[in-house]
Parts: C-alpha cells; structure tokens; sequence
C-alpha cells in the first residue's frame, strides 16, 4: 500500500492507463485537425473524434448527434445556462435551480440575472433532496429552464431526475442536469430520465482533465442553445474551437469503460464506502451528512463533532480527503451545501468528505478507518468543544464571542 | 497550502495540551472564538503570588494554525509576569510560525485568549481588567 492515499475521489480521479494508451497516438502520428477535410491527417482525427462521441453518447442513452464537445463541465454548465437563456428569451426570462448547485451552475445563473434574466434558487430539505411540490410551485409561463444537479459533489445525493423533468416538460421548460458526478458511476439515460441538456466532464470519470461534453437534444423537442464562442463554427455552431482530439479521444475510452465496469464497481465500491461510514459512526457524535439511500456509491460525507475539519484533515497527513470547514477556503465561510441542508456552521465545520473510486482498495479503506478513528480520538483530546460536552455544558447557552 | 515546519511540530506535538482548576483563584482561563467561527481556544495560566506565569495550559477546537498558535502561547508565557505576558503581540506569534495571511485570524484568536485568561485572573484576584485598546493587523 502506498501513502499517502487518494480519497478524493470528487474532486478529480486518476487517469486510466488504458485511457491514456488510447489517448497517446493522437499527440504525436495522429495529430491532425479534426476540421480538416481535405487530407487523411483530418479524416484520422474525424474518425477519432466521431467514435468517442458514439462512446459518450451510448454510457448517457443519447444519439451521437446530440453530443457538444467541451472543455470541461464548467463550460458545458454556462453554455447550457447562458445558452438556453438567449436562445428561449422571448418565449419566457425564468430559470429555476437549487442552492446545492456547483458554482459553475450557480454563477452562470447569476450572470443570466445581470442580462434581465430571473433566477428561483430552491432550498433543499434537510437530506439534500430538493421538494417537488416545492418546484412545482415555483413554475410560471415564463420558465425556461430548470437546472437541477443529478449528484451532489459535497454529499452524493442523487436528485429524483425523472420526477424533475416532468415538473420542468409539464409546464413547458426545458430540463437541463449538471451530471458531472453521476455519469459513469450510476445508470443515467437522457430518454427514460426525461433529460434536455446534461453535463458530464472527463476527468470525474478517470480521463484527462480539460475536456467534457454537453449533451444537447435533438428530437422532442428539438433544443437549441446560443454559442457563447464565436470562431469557426464548430460542433453544429454550439461551440467554436479547434477539437482537442486526444481530450475527447480520451474522454470516449473513459465513458467506455464506465459503461463496461459499472455495475460491479458500483456495488464494490458501495460495500467499502458503507464499511467505512459504519466504522466511523462507531465514533461518538459522529453524523452523515445528506440522504442515505439516494446517494453515489463512493461518497460519505461525515461529520465528528467537537473536531475542526481542516485541523484533522492535517491529522490525516496520510490522507487525501476534502472538507467543508471554512479554514479551506480564503473566504472562511464553511460549506453552502452543508449549511443549506440546515446544519449548524459548527458541524459543517467538522465535516470530512470520503469520495473512493475505482483504484481505492480495501486495504486502503481499512487504513482509513484506523487514521480517521485515531486523529479523531487525537484531535477531541485537544478540544475543549469535547471537554465541555463530556462535563455536561451546554454548549449552545455559552456567549461565543463571534471574531 | 504547505504548512510551516513550525506550525507542524506545534501541531504534531503540541505543548501543554491540558486543563487547571478553573475555580482556583490562581488560575485564569481565557475562552475565546465561537464553534460556529471554526475556532475555540482555551488557555489557562497559574500565577505564583509575585504575578509569575508558573504554569500555562491549552485546548483548542480549530485548524492546525490555530491549534500551533495557541501551543505556542504557553510555552511564551510560562515564565513570564503578568504584565509582560499581556504585551505579547499577534504578530510575533504569525512571525514565528510563519503564518500566511488567511491564518493571522489564529494569531488574533490565541492573543485574545492571553488577555482573556490574564485578565480573568486579575479580576479574580481584585485587580481591574486590562481593555486592549490595539486594533489588530
């Protein structure tokens, strides 16, 4: 086993070597423009760039038409957003979306605010789910679009898409799904989930990082999205820019191997998390953060009580691990996921989150468990949050003098 | 961000990890931060009867910068007078353990707690507390 150990499995993944061996031939003898039509380097690389979009396209249920290539989420999240919004203009202003949402979402709807656009941000309860009857609610004849993420990246919460879309196609909007987390982990399909436009990135799913894609559909209805990169018309006029033919090559062979591993890497990975998150709760005043049952099958995000998140995360020195404590921003506000699902700053403070993936071993979960238990023990022995519960105080009736 | 070697050996081993008699009128403790800030810390100090530092003791809820500053705090103040201890600044502890600009808040916090804890024990002991008139960096 090798330290320190990679658990951060949301935030990026390692690339597959049998990616990147599908990948390496076009940087060197295959490196030709996909736009060029008029020799073999171009048709080389057109032929590249066709076969990884019918490889994205079957892991999501699409038509390979339908497939926009990207240079990650974050792009595909504004193009989606910004687009749909100066496309659909006329027909309404309203965009509907959560406050769980990734930044990418989020900001590209506060910048669609700026242009005369108007943003409903949906609470969540207090599992992460967004409320239906809520959404329904919140539907006008102005609604163009509801943005609604399938996998949170902080909790794993996995949103009722097929419910969402309906709500959305019920009063005439689009449905559009930030899926950057749920693609090639669970089953995602564009037709029975009801999907207009969907986001899905390379490097969440063990590609190279700087590519991704946007699905946009074709048929029933038929979706247009205004191209927020003027040049040379690439990508059906959505989206300029010389292909990044390795990139996308690469981003095919991971949705193909998503497709292949799956279902059983899936319940492998489901069976480690859950031995770990059992292990953990174990621990006093330990605490899961979102629902349960509708989550992805690698995260947990947990929270241990009377211990600072980033102060463990150093105890952790030999694990790679996120948190939503404050001190791991500059901003020094904790997590706006956590806090929308209404948890005290205090416990959105203490949270870790554990994102396993497809080359975490149970070995290295076992490690985890023993390190987490042992810093956390550690930490709670310098705590006087700790010292306090365990005498019996009241912690909330204490007149904490906010700095 | 890479923390100072400083900051994990306090961190790693922290000095005087532990809790006095707060109901001893010896002793002052100083509780400062707020759960919901990220931060707590608390620092306690035994004075001999010429306002000698005999003794100092921590605990902190926070980060590893915060947890560093306020070990380092009572290895400073051990030692010292009261009145000395209370001219101990912030910006010596972020220099000593090479804190960078998001972490100053730490620094602040375990200052706050010098003070807090020296004037708890000048009240205790009929002595008027000592209201900080700096603003911090």
């Amino acid at each position: 086993m090798n330290l320190p150990i990679y658990l951060d499995n949301n935030a990026t993944t390692p690339m597959d070597p049998r990616v990147l061996d599908a990948m390496m031939p076009y940087f060197t003898q295959k490196f030709g423009n996909a736009a060029s039509r008029n020799h073999p380097f171009g048709w080389v690389a057109e032929e590249a760039v066709d076969y990884a979009r019918e490889q994205v396209a079957k892991l999501i249920g699409a038509s390979e038409k339908e497939i926009i290539f990207t240079s990650g989420a974050t792009e595909s999240d504004n193009l989606a957003i910004k687009g749909v919004f100066e496309m659909y203009k006329e027909k309404g202003n309203h965009i509907i979306t959560s406050v769980t949402e990734h930044k990418a979402v989020l900001d590209a709807c506060k910048h669609v605010e700026k242009l005369g656009g108007r943003v409903t941000y949906l609470p969540v309860k207090e599992d992460g789910l967004i409320d239906l009857e809520l959404l329904e609610q919140s539907m006008t004849s102005d609604t163009i679009l509801v943005s609604i993420m399938y996998g949170n990246n902080e909790i794993g919460v996995i949103q009722p898409i097929k419910e969402i879309s309906a709500i959305a196609h019920k009063y005439g909007a689009l449905f559009m799904t930030d899926a950057v987390q749920a693609v090639g982990k669970i089953p995602v399909n564009v037709i029975t989930d009801g999907i207009d436009l969907l986001a899905l990135s390379a490097h969440k799913i063990y590609g190279p990082k700087g590519v991704g894609a946007l699905y946009v559909r074709r048929k029933g209805p038929r979706v247009k999205v205004t191209a927020q990169m003027d040049g040379g018309g690439h990508e059906r006029g959505m989206r300029s820019g010389t292909l990044n033919v390795p990139g996308i090559v690469g981003l095919g062979k991971a949705c193909e191997l998503c497709q292949q591993e799956m279902e059983s890497e899936a319940k492998r990975l489901s069976a480690l998390r859950d031995k770990l998150q059992s292990s953990l709760l174990e621990l006093e005043e330990s605490y899961v953060n979102g629902n349960t049952e509708h989550r992805l099958p690698h995260v947990a995000n947990i929270s241990f009580k009377y211990v600072e998140g980033e102060g463990l995360m150093m105890a952790m020195k030999d694990l790679a691990v996120s948190s939503g404590s404050a001190c791991t921003s500059a901003s020094l506000e904790p997590s706006y996921v956590l806090k929308s699902l209404g948890l005290s700053d205090d416990l959105a403070h203490s949270s870790i989150r554990f994102g396993l993936g497809r080359f975490t071993t149970e070995e290295e979960v076992n490690y985890a468990i023993e390190v987490t238990k042992k810093s956390v023990l550690h930490l709670r022995e310098l705590s006087p949050l700790w010292e306090m519960f365990k005498e019996g105080v009241d912690l909330s009736k204490i007149e904490w003098a906010e700095h | 961000m890479a923390y100072s070697d400083k900051v994990i050996d306090h961190y790693t081993n922290p000095r005087n990890v532990g809790t006095l008699d707060k109901s001893s009128h010896k002793v002052g403790t100083g509780l400062v931060g707020a759960p919901e800030c990220g931060d707590v810390m608390r620092l306690q100090i035994q004075v001999d009867d010429n306002n000698m530092i005999t003794d100092a003791k921590f605990k902190t809820f926070g980060c590893g910068s915060a947890i560093a500053s306020s070990s380092l705090a009572t290895e400073w103040l051990k030692g010292k007078s009261i009145d000395d201890a209370m001219k101990i600044d912030n910006m010596d502890i972020v220099e000593e353990l090479a804190l960078p600009p998001v972490k100053i808040h730490c620094s602040v916090l375990a200052e706050d707690a010098i003070k807090a804890a020296i004037n708890d024990f000048r009240v205790k002991n009929g002595m008027a507390a000592i209201e900080s008139e700096k603003v911090h960096h």
